[in-house]
């Protein structure tokens, strides 16, 4: 029989962590995503003995998520736009020894200490690295509660697939939001050895969880492995959604909530005879370049929204390589575009439209 | 004339072959094989990190906890330690060693897990990490070598190095009011509810060497039977290349300038005594 609740986005994602089997999460209060660190405080340890850690920073969050992760256990941890600032050294740390591990940035507007409203200003950070040095993460964009919490086990299996963090990046309204959310079935904690985890030396020498190789060739030589994996990672791992693109004439792309309100424009859209269809990509990372390419081909332009100040448009741009417009709306700190916003900005870019 | 027979390579291979010496039995000192491995360290002539591993090394094989202990290597000299102590570990961010320990035996608490750190990283980029470690009473070791200088980076002022001493970003002494005042943070940490055991001992001396070892086996048993809390050993060394001395003269100008301001001994122990 199915499970379903009513729950916050924030809810919903603890919930189904603790659901997945997750062994530890160490984080630090930062709004809007405190509730996942207060459900799992009320909720994990009880239930399956999950360890839910408070830490003194976003700095020792993400270092105690970086020697947990080390040991082969299931280790997250949540924060939002600032505190994910203080945790790229980790990150890029976490990275580079090929720890799978699930991050959640419930973004806020910024820069700076910003607003405590949805935005989606960390594109950059989630995409092209963050910390220091060449190395990406999987990014995975939900735009409802219900992928906020399908995201988690999803994440976990991808983490320990390619060895790799995985993150899942929302925003304070589908943190915050409430929505039907269908549950899946507790799964139990399990523990094994994976051959390179620290837990105890076993048979053989020690092993070291290290992202330190002093020898420019050596250095060189994990390089080329990370990206030859991420490079896999491009071929195998690309999630998109796409609605009622096959006769338009005009495409919208956007992620994560910005998408469902791009529907709904869409929608407007013909109603009013204006053939638009929605591409949402749900891997940010890797991203769906021939995707984007292919949909988009008989298209008369593409209109990119976003709550920012236009990030993901320059990858839709370089997927697309010229041969359709890209235009771009976006809103900044804070402010959610509506659908009719929308509409109005696709017949002004493309159509000449109502000015 | 007998010495003139030993020092005679033909006479001596005659008269004594090796295999007869190194027998087990008549072995009366050897190095911790275990859980060392057989490499040259890249420790400066004189220098106390090569001791405290060694240390390390003959606990873990004496206990039995080889298979038990996992360790963290901070960011410093002691950066390398992975390659000497032959047991599980994990490199950290500089400053972050205990919170990557606290990650590690949070997750595993049925395993001794330690970090190895020296002054910069434990008292300056993570005193945070530091102090709130001890404060939640995690059930680690924390070994901290306090020799007054970044050794790494090549002998700049560390949070502990001492009033008026030179250094190449104090190069006209450490002033105190400018620069701040030397940190005893293992003072601190034991003044903190979390912490179980703390100690400050020296390498510099066999009979120091013998306590030091004696302080490390005690954290791990404390750790061992359950721990109650965070075991703190800070270890006052040298740094012979960067105060730019012998190694003789760095371990009497540790003892007569180091030494008093970071007395040696028992800060805090289970049963309240002094030992």
């Amino acid at each position: 029989m199915k499970e379903l609740k009513l729950m916050k986005g924030n809810e919903a994602l603890a919930e189904a962590a603790i659901r997945a089997g997750c062994d530890a999460y160490f984080g630090y209060p930062i709004t809007p995503q405190s509730e996942v660190l207060e459900y799992l405080s009320r909720e994990a340890d009880k239930r399956t003995g999950m360890v839910v850690l408070q830490a003194e920073s976003e700095v020792a969050s993400i270092n105690m998520v970086y020697g947990a992760a080390g040991t082969g256990k299931k280790v997250m941890t949540s924060s939002s736009s600032p505190g994910m600032s203080l945790m790229q050294e980790g990150i890029s740390y976490i990275a580079c020894a090929e720890l799978p591990c699930l991050l959640v940035n419930v973004n806020r507007g910024g820069p700076g200490l910003g607003t405590i409203q949805p935005a989606q200003g960390d594109y950059f950070q989630s995409v092209k690295g963050g910390g220091h040095g060449d190395y990406r993460l999987i990014v995975l964009a939900p735009s409802t509660v219900q992928e906020m919490a399908d995201f988690v086990e999803l994440s976990f299996e991808l983490a320990f697939k390619y060895r790799n963090p995985v993150l899942i990046l929302t925003d304070g309204a589908l943190g915050q939001m409430m929505e039907k959310v269908e549950l899946k079935v507790q799964k139990e904690r399990k523990f094994e050895d994976l051959g390179w985890t620290t837990t105890g030396r076993n048979n053989g020498n020690g092993r070291v969880i290290t992202s330190l190789h002093l020898k420019p060739d050596q250095m060189e030589e994990i390089n080329i492995h990370l990206q030859k994996k991420y490079k896999t990672i491009e071929e195998n791992e690309v999630r998109v959604e796409s609605k009622n693109c096959e006769d338009a004439e005009y495409i919208i792309t956007a992620y994560g909530l910005v998408a469902r309100i791009c529907n709904k424009a869409a929608e407007l859209a013909r109603e009013k005879g204006i053939k638009v269809g929605v591409i949402r990509p749900i891997t940010l990372f890797p991203f769906p370049k021939k995707e984007i390419k292919e949909l988009t081909k008989n298209a008369k332009g593409i209109l990119d929204v976003e709550m920012n100040a236009g990030q993901m448009v320059e990858d839709v741009r370089l997927a697309v390589e010229g041969k359709v417009p890209v235009e771009f709306h976006g809103r900044m700190g804070g402010i959610v575009p509506s659908p009719e916003e929308i509409l109005e900005k696709l017949e002004e870019k493309f159509i000449g439209g109502v000015v | 004339m007998n010495e003139r027979r030993m020092l005679d390579d033909q006479h001596f291979e005659t008269m004594i072959e090796e295999e007869s010496i190194c027998t087990s039995s008549n072995v009366v000192y050897d190095a911790p094989h275990k859980a060392l491995y057989d490499t040259p360290m890249h420790y400066c002539p004189g220098c106390g990190h090569g001791v405290v591993h060694r240390l390390l090394a003959e606990v873990f094989e004496e206990m039995d906890i080889i298979k038990e202990v996992i360790g963290v290597a901070p960011v410093g000299c002691s950066v390398l330690a992975y390659n000497y102590l032959n047991i599980d570990m994990s490199e950290a961010a500089h400053g972050r060693a205990s919170a990557v320990a606290t990650g590690i035996k949070r997750v595993l608490p049925d395993k001794l897990v330690f970090s190895y750190q020296g002054d910069g990283d434990l008292a300056a980029i993570g005193t945070g990490e530091t102090i709130h470690t001890c404060n939640r009473g995690e059930n680690i070791l924390i070994l901290f070598i306090n020799n007054g200088i970044y050794g790494m980076t090549g002998g700049q002022m560390a949070p502990t190095t001492l009033p008026g001493m030179k250094s190449t970003t104090s190069p006209f002494g450490r002033n105190v009011e400018t620069m701040g005042n030397p940190l005893k943070i293992t003072d601190l940490v034991a003044q903190l509810p979390g912490t179980v055991y703390v100690t400050r001992q020296a390498v510099h001396k066999p009979v120091n060497v013998r306590k030091t070892k004696k302080a490390i086996q005690k954290a791990f048993e404390y750790q061992q039977n359950g721990g109650k809390g965070t075991c703190f050993i800070e270890v006052v060394s040298n740094c012979p290349s960067n105060w730019k001395m012998t190694p003789l003269d760095s371990n009497k100008w540790m003892e007569e300038n180091m030494l008093p301001f970071y007395p040696l001994g028992d800060l805090k122990t289970p049963s309240g005594k002094e030992n």
